[in-house]
């Protein structure tokens, strides 16, 4: 077992509280709005760290950039579309919860 | 240690295989059509994870773009044509006993006498059998591509390719006879975040998609995918509002859309009348070929796939020099 192996390992495991949140906030979450920030805030940092853990498995700096440029992508997508859903919702009339 | 990566990879396998049932099964069952395109949607993104575990590289990308990519926003325009009235037509009907037995009864009997069927059978098989590959490898050299699955498709199956092409150029002048297109989008609702995503995607896109074509040659990707690529800039250049000027949308846009097929068309006519076979390219110039019809077949792809989800023919009055409210494809300056 090699140090890098232990590292991306040790990535992919701080990964998961990320995704498990998302999702959690997803299915439970009171409104729209509420929910689509648990997904695009969580599902962000914890698909950079497990772009961060293949980055160290890589073979070249081509596949490196790639990753990179990936996450990057999603995260400007993410970013986007979250407003899109939101701002359609707020045009249809939703909404948010107060307790 | 091996047996243990083998057996993950096998659990991963059956997770995927059930999730991709259970998903097809949610999406024929659901009476909400909104849920059941975002279904399909993700139901072909899993799928094409299902064909790169099978070592579909090639597919797995035309599963993305196509299957899950244009035919999912084609849903969600078609969605949004219907008026929301329609959309909740389905409404649920309360079943009998015997009408509510009958699915599980259904499902219990069928799933596992086909598990048990194939297990049967594919235990008689020894091995996988590898098919014509060794054949197309062998012929490789000669094929004018580096990659098999291209030498299929453009040189040794090149007429099924052809005939590809002429069956969307048909799915759009059916599309075209029915309707006029509509806007997809009002100028005033275009959200400035959207306009930027675009202003930064689209340059991108167009990189990745001559990067995939190229790529093509040696290596998963082709015309296809790059096309579906491009077609999806195209498509996220129209929601931002950007469209064709009218004095484009008649004889040069049709050019553009047939383009592919009439190249192709020409190349087999050529080749039957100096070969006596139809797409039997000489040798010497056979890459030359296979590029010059990938290049063509892509911008008509990419053209044809965005005309198709925008829907219908560009509007007649075009005589209006700046028609910003018409919908139809934007091309992009080349």
């Amino acid at each position: 077992m090699l140090l890098s192996d232990l590292l991306t390992a040790l990535l992919l495991f701080c990964s998961l509280p990320f995704f498990l949140a998302g999702t959690l906030g997803l299915l439970r979450f009171p409104d729209l709005y509420c929910r689509l920030h648990a997904l695009t805030k969580a599902d962000n940092l914890g698909l950079g760290l497990v772009v961060l853990a293949l980055m160290i498995q890589a073979d070249s700096w081509q596949v490196v950039i790639r990753l990179l440029l990936t996450w990057l992508l999603i995260l400007v997508a993410g970013a986007t579309v979250a407003h899109l859903i939101a701002r359609k919702a707020q045009q249809d009339g939703h909404q948010p919860w107060r307790h | 240690m091996a047996t243990l990566t083998m057996e993950l990879t096998l659990i991963f396998d059956l997770i995927l295989l059930f999730t991709l049932i259970s998903m097809a099964w949610l999406l024929l069952a659901s009476t909400d059509l909104f849920r059941a395109v975002v279904l399909f949607i993700a139901f072909g993104l899993l799928l094409s994870l299902a064909w790169v575990r099978l070592g579909a590289a090639d597919v797995a990308l035309a599963e993305a773009a196509i299957g899950a990519g244009i035919t999912g926003a084609l849903l969600l325009v078609g969605l949004g044509r219907l008026g929301s009235a329609e959309r909740c037509r389905f409404t649920r009907v309360p079943l009998t006993f015997l009408q509510r037995l009958s699915a599980p009864l259904l499902i219990g009997i069928m799933i596992p006498s086909i598990t048990l069927i194939l297990v049967l059978e594919l235990r008689l098989l020894a091995d996988v059998a590898p098919g014509q590959q060794g054949l197309v490898n062998a012929l490789l050299d000669i094929s004018g591509s580096g990659h098999g699955v291209t030498a299929v498709l453009m040189n040794f199956r090149a007429w099924d390719t052809l005939l590809e092409k002429g069956v969307l150029l048909l799915a759009l002048i059916t599309i075209w006879s029915l309707d006029q297109a509509r806007p997809l989008v009002h100028e005033d609702e275009i959200s400035p975040q959207l306009t930027g995503l675009a202003r930064l995607l689209l340059p991108i896109v167009i990189i990745v998609a001559g990067f995939v074509l190229w790529q093509g040659a040696h290596a998963p990707g082709g015309a296809f995918q790059a096309g579906a690529l491009l077609s999806a800039g195209i498509l996220l250049a129209t929601l931002v509002g950007y469209t064709l000027p009218a004095r484009r949308q008649r004889l040069s846009l049709r050019l553009l859309l047939t383009a592919g097929f009439w190249v192709f068309l020409l190349i087999a006519a050529t080749t039957l009348l100096t070969s006596g076979y139809p797409l039997s390219y000489p040798q010497p110039l056979a890459g030359g070929l296979i590029l010059l019809i990938e290049l063509v077949a892509t911008a008509s792809i990419a053209t044809i796939l965005a005309a198709v989800v925008v829907g219908g023919h560009p509007p007649d009055n075009l005589s209006v020099p700046e028609d910003d409210s018409s919908a139809s494809p934007k091309k992009r300056r080349k």
